[in-house]
């Protein structure tokens, strides 16, 4: 494992959900600062546990789980916003905002910051350049393919600058010649210093990229390993 | 996109300065802007389905003008009534025993006091010839061989003195030996007064009523609204939207609703009273009256819109804060 200081760790952490399902069991790990990593296992095996765990949907059961230095258990319901304001989230069906265009979907983040029109413009294009879709930035997202839906949803999710990305599942919906793209797209965010963490089941995608995969079976870590 | 350095410190803890470096105005300056942008917004979702949003309005207004002209009706009976006080009179019959130039006598005295504006004596002749003339029993009264009305003496005071001392005066008055019997002319006017102090109660407890109906009829449709955008709210929690932030929108919503119903309301009043000018003139005119119809008017509008504005406001506020919380990412 990396020396630099975690980005993410997370500490003997159990999730049992009200209905007594344990989606994870004592499951430790840590992201370094600038890593970029696959949180892969089969469907059920606790991925999107995790990562709701991180971003603040869900609260453990037991464990700790501490985010830039930041132990989550002392964030409150109240300070839930401002932390999520901090991260850089990624969904497999996108979770864009509709009846708005390109533009003001990926400005929203900065907006809820409550950053001043003329910066906002100047990063949101920016930030839909670096994903490549600067010219659709008028557009509604419904006119555009999964593929550049998904690089809308990435282009929110980096305009804010966030110490660390999250995506669960970003390829899912994605043929494979789109899926190598957003991967490339994600490497790319890596080497600017951004961690990143990619919940994925698509094996075959990720197999040739030199990233670490952590592996969850069952709710349990299998072995970590650098590949 | 600038190349953000990998140890640069979060963007929840950076100096005061920096913050202001990366484009973040002061508190005041960014609600201002955010509030400006809301409040727009609000109105252009309104009006991107328009149909919908004023059949709401008109729910609104038609609840609203109900109350607002039931309180328009009553000013101008009051008014009305106001005018009526003129009429206040006390008819003092005299006994028959009174000559008519005693009664005169008399008359003149009363006429001396404080607080009578007009006295006039009605002796029992003519009492006999304005009976002839305004009865039609004329016939009937040549079969009484004797005179069977009194002499009256037609008292009217001072409406300024107030209604105690008028009551006061009079009642010093019929207590002349002259005088055989007093009827006050205003046991009416009081039972009108009465009258309309219930109704007043009345339209009190119906605009509360209407007030109450009008902040359901929001809660509603921001109810519909907050389930329309479930999702969006969802996606905007995800991406760390404060509550403030999700409800600004709404609330907004209901500024709107609570003012265009409002407006509604005013133009139906406005309408209804003109529909109802020419009419209440006409009236007016058979009764020697040059009464007109009196509005709202500058206070009562506003009065109205606010009303409107603060229902709409509040019936918004008090189902967001219930269902908002209620919608959290899965």
């Amino acid at each position: 494992m990396s020396s630099a200081p975690a980005i993410i760790e997370l500490r003997e952490v159990v999730k049992r959900y009200a209905g007594g399902q344990l989606a994870l069991d004592r499951v430790s790990f840590s992201l370094a600062r600038g890593e970029m990593a696959f949180l892969t296992g089969h469907s059920g095996a606790g991925k999107s546990t995790l990562l709701k765990l991180i971003a603040l949907i869900e609260r453990p059961s037991r464990g700790q789980v501490i985010i830039n230095r930041r132990n989550l258990s002392s964030i409150s319901a109240a300070g839930i916003p401002r932390y999520r304001q901090g991260l850089g989230l990624i969904f497999q069906d996108y979770s864009l905002l509709y009846d708005r265009s390109v533009f003001d979907n990926a400005a929203m983040p900065l907006l809820l910051r409550g950053m001043r029109p003329t910066d906002i413009a100047r990063r949101v294009d920016a930030a839909l350049d670096t994903v490549g879709l600067l010219r659709y930035r008028d557009k509604l997202p419904v006119t555009l393919s999964g593929g550049e839906q998904q690089r809308v949803g990435i282009a929110r999710a980096v305009v804010g600058r966030p110490y660390l990305l999250l995506a669960d599942e970003p390829t899912g919906n994605l043929d494979p010649t789109l899926s190598a793209e957003i991967m490339r797209l994600f490497a790319r965010l890596n080497e600017g210093g951004t961690s990143v963490l990619i919940a994925t089941h698509d094996l075959n995608l990720i197999s040739s990229l030199p990233y670490r995969q952590i592996v969850l079976e069952h709710g349990h870590m299998a072995t970590a390993e650098a590949s | 996109m600038n190349q953000p350095h990998p140890n640069r410190p979060p963007p929840a803890s950076p100096g005061r300065a920096a913050r202001r470096d990366r484009g973040r105005p002061w508190l005041g300056a960014r609600l201002g802007q955010q509030h400006k942008r809301d409040f727009l917004d609000s109105l252009m979702r309104l009006y991107a389905k328009p149909l919908g949003s004023l059949l709401t309005a008109a729910v609104i207004g038609i609840t609203l003008a109900l109350p607002a002209g039931l309180w328009v009706a009553l000013k101008n009976v009051d008014a009305v009534s106001l005018g009526w006080q003129g009429s206040l009179q006390a008819s003092l019959f005299l006994r028959d025993t009174v000559t008519p130039e005693a009664g005169r006598a008399l008359t003149r005295r009363i006429s001396q006091r404080d607080g009578v504006t007009r006295t006039r004596y009605i002796s029992r002749d003519e009492a006999l010839a304005e009976f002839r003339e305004l009865s039609g029993f004329g016939d009937a009264l040549d079969i009484v061989a004797d005179n069977p009305l009194p002499a009256t003496i037609v008292v009217q005071p001072d409406t300024a003195l107030g209604p105690m001392k008028i009551d006061a005066m009079l009642r010093s008055l019929a207590a002349l030996p002259e005088v055989d019997r007093a009827q006050m002319d205003q046991a009416w006017l009081n039972r009108l007064y009465a009258m309309l102090d219930v109704l007043r109660r009345a339209v009190f407890i119906i605009a509360l009523l209407l007030g109450l109906a009008v902040l359901f009829i929001v809660g509603n449709t921001i109810r519909l609204d907050i389930e329309n955008r479930r999702e969006e709210i969802r996606i905007l929690r995800l991406l760390g939207a404060t509550d403030g932030f999700i409800r600004r929108p709404f609330l907004y919503a209901g500024f709107w609703y609570g003012l265009a119903g409002g407006v509604l309301a005013w133009l139906l009043l406005v309408v209804a009273l003109l529909a109802l000018g020419g009419p209440v003139r006409h009236l007016a005119g058979l009764y020697d009256s040059g009464f007109v119809l009196s509005g709202l008017g500058f206070t009562g509008s506003m009065a109205l819109l606010g009303c409107g504005i603060v229902l709409g406001w509040l019936g918004s506020a008090l189902t967001v804060s219930r269902r908002l919380s209620a919608i959290q990412p899965r």
